[in-house]
């Protein structure tokens, strides 16, 4: 189920909204509506629905759209135009077209949000400040002191519940923001740039540090970034922002295999595919390996240099696999295992779906050809050339959706 | 040119009239606040004076210790008090004193929530802004004119007078701090819920006291610059020595006047300023 539902919305700032609505329904640009109107257009025409315990990343450049519209969607940005519907327990609220006592239930129990500068109250100790939206709804001291010191705890910071934020490092004022969002016990968390003012190595340990916590919590978090390493790292969704508009919302892995246009291969040329890509990306899918019934009947030939062939029976599973003519041993690596417990000098069965990063290794570590299997049978083979395919970019031209 | 000589614009018999026109017609209200003021701060004058000198000097000792616990300060205050007594001005000390609370409590009572309502209203501020300014540059004297017409000899005109004077600090530095407290913090504040109402008193006026308190130090600071002005239309007080020693040459009281009143405000502002400068290091 959809925890947020954006339906055509629109967001212009300024004070001729529908003048500015208009020529942008005739098609105008951003720039001749500022020249005929004054009024910036924010977001133009965006409809995503965003699932439950998804974290959607968007993405693209300052001045795309991409705050404006996560704004629009705990109101604080107007919604000009369009349905924005929100998950409030059982039903969906339109927060675009709501009263503004709904908007303040939906503020202070439904959607929390964290920001790029922290936007922690100076004069409010640690502790108040993650207690901050507990006060706002109205709750006791002692209670809310009480919740407030857990979620500290959470972020091991219940130490400085006494401190003022300014006695704190970048990383540890945004760590009291992720607390005062995680405090308030909503469903969902808008996150505008939270990690972009903190240098790359504490950026790197917020992103761990959240994905963790998404484990265990499962909230629905929207999260904007204008970094697409950032988002690959830790979106289950992402959508392109350009120009007020979106134009791609897709899994990871779509978004760098297959982008819409070149504005979001621009973005994609300059990531490391190593986080993103999985196997059945890179793999020479078993279709394409040379038969070789001389050997032995459907005999596949996986790497001709060395002379190793797989043989697979009627339901494609593998049956043995040789090496200049004698057999060598097969293991399986599943997707938690360490890859130091494995043997050298054999050849390993993977699942399909595994990281490139960690398919790297295997190869590095047992120095022979991956097999990639799914339900038992043989897909496909990762061997050097694979990666090196990989990352040279090459793999733009492989026709992904035939192999998926 | 000489038509524009002959054709004199009357402005002067403009605010004349009005004047006239309130004093015949609004008497009454000007009557009641002058002698409901005057009644009030008799009778506060009339109570610190009712107590031996030493209780106000230690409360101030007290009040100087809490907010700074500063020795130094302490001291300064109790010696400064005694020397007050001793040059002979202590009810002249308290009086000046009361007048000072006085204007700065109504003028913060006005000119703090004017100074929100601008802050939040610009159009306001675009009304507001030339009027200030009129109020701050335009002579004493000439404002104490009027005031003297409406609310008769004492202290009442010179209290009026004072806070005309006064009253645009806290206006300002309201205004100035309450627009410009961090948008990411009204973001903020907004994000987790906040009624305009919490809004302001959780994160608006907390983000803007160092200026509030620096508005209010400052209208401190203006009130007693008028005291000798206000002494003029008959407000008791530390004033009242000085003129009366510019009226008969009389230097050695003049100073002993001055001093005093120096020896006050420098209380005043150590009381009141170094709170909102700690915080702000």
């Amino acid at each position: 189920m959809a925890a947020i539902s954006i339906q055509h919305v629109d967001v212009v700032f300024g004070s001729n909204t529908k003048q500015s609505l208009a020529l942008l329904d005739a098609g105008k640009s951003r720039q001749e509506i500022i020249d005929t109107t004054g009024d910036t257009v924010g977001v133009h025409d965006a409809t995503i629905d965003i699932q439950e315990g998804e974290i959607c990343v968007l993405m693209g450049l300052s001045g795309s759209g991409k705050s404006s519209l996560l704004r629009a969607i705990n109101g604080l940005n107007k919604t000009s135009r369009g349905k924005l519907l929100v998950k409030d327990g059982e039903q969906m609220v339109d927060v675009a077209n709501c009263d503004s006592k709904t908007l303040l239930h939906m503020r202070s129990h439904r959607v929390s949000m964290v920001f790029q500068n922290f936007a922690l109250m100076p004069w409010l100790t640690v502790l108040d400040n993650v207690a901050f939206g507990l006060d706002m709804q109205g709750m006791n001291k002692r209670d809310r002191y009480q919740k407030a010191m857990q979620q500290l705890a959470m972020v091991s910071l219940d130490k400085w519940a006494n401190k003022l934020p300014s006695q704190l490092s970048g990383g540890m004022q945004q760590r009291v923001g992720l607390a005062r969002a995680f405090t308030m016990d909503t469903d969902i968390l808008l996150m505008d740039e939270p990690f972009s003012a903190l240098d790359p190595l504490i950026r790197n340990q917020l992103q761990d540090e959240l994905i963790e916590l998404q484990q265990n919590l499962q909230k629905t978090i929207v999260f904007v970034s204008h970094d697409l390493d950032e988002a690959l790292k830790i979106g289950s969704k992402i959508g392109i922002m350009e120009s007020a508009k979106i134009i791609q919302y897709d899994i990871p892995e779509n978004i760098v295999l297959k982008p819409a246009n070149a504005y979001v291969q621009d973005f994609v040329a300059h990531t490391n595919p190593l986080n993103v890509l999985k196997g059945h990306s890179l793999m020479t899918p078993l279709a394409d390996l040379p038969a070789d019934n001389k050997i032995q009947p459907r005999a596949r030939c996986i790497d001709a240099a060395q002379q190793i062939y797989v043989s697979i029976d009627q339901h494609q599973q593998v049956q043995q696999v040789t090496l200049n003519g004698q057999p060598i041993e097969i293991q399986t690596c599943h997707h938690q295992q360490d890859i130091n417990q494995l043997s050298t000098q054999r050849i390993t069965l993977v699942p399909v779906d595994i990281g490139m990063r960690r398919a790297i290794e295997i190869k590095y570590h047992t120095g022979l050809p991956i097999l990639l299997t799914a339900d038992k049978q043989l897909i496909g083979v990762l061997n050097d050339d694979s990666f090196y395919h990989a990352l040279l970019g090459k793999h733009f031209k492989t026709d992904f959706a035939a192999t998926l | 040119m000489d038509w524009i000589i002959e054709h004199k614009i009357p402005i002067g018999s403009w605010m004349e009239s009005l004047v006239d026109w309130l004093t015949d017609n609004a008497d009454f209200i000007f009557d009641a606040i002058s002698v409901s003021l005057e009644w009030l701060i008799l009778n506060i004058v009339g109570l610190f004076v009712w107590f031996p000198p030493f209780v106000p000097m230690l409360a101030t000792a007290a009040l100087a210790w809490f907010l700074h616990k500063s020795i130094s300060l302490v001291i300064f205050v109790v010696v400064a008090l005694l020397l007050i007594l001793n040059l002979g001005y202590w009810q002249e000390m308290l009086e000046t004193f009361v007048l000072v609370l006085t204007a700065t409590t109504i003028s913060i009572a006005f000119g703090v929530p004017i100074g929100i309502a601008a802050a939040h209203k610009p159009w306001l501020y675009t009304i507001l802004r030339p009027i200030l300014d009129l109020m701050q540059t335009i002579p004493t004297f000439v404002y104490l004119i009027p005031t003297l017409v409406l609310f008769g000899l004492g202290v009442v005109p010179g209290l009026i007078s004072t806070i005309i004077f006064a009253i645009a600090a806290p206006i300002r530095l309201t205004y100035l701090g309450i627009s410009r407290v961090p948008a990411d913090l009204i973001e903020a504040g907004r994000a987790f819920g906040a009624t305009p109402f919490k809004l302001l008193y959780k994160v608006e006026l907390p983000a803007a006291m160092p200026s509030i308190m620096a508005g209010i130090t400052q209208c401190i600071m203006l009130s007693l610059s008028m005291v000798v002005i206000a002494a003029l239309v008959g407000a008791d007080g530390l004033g009242k020595p000085v003129v009366r020693a510019l009226n008969t040459v009389n230097i050695s009281q003049g100073f002993e006047a001055g001093l005093a009143i120096v020896l006050v405000a420098i209380i005043l502002d150590r009381i009141f300023k170094a709170p909102n400068a700690k915080e702000e290091g």
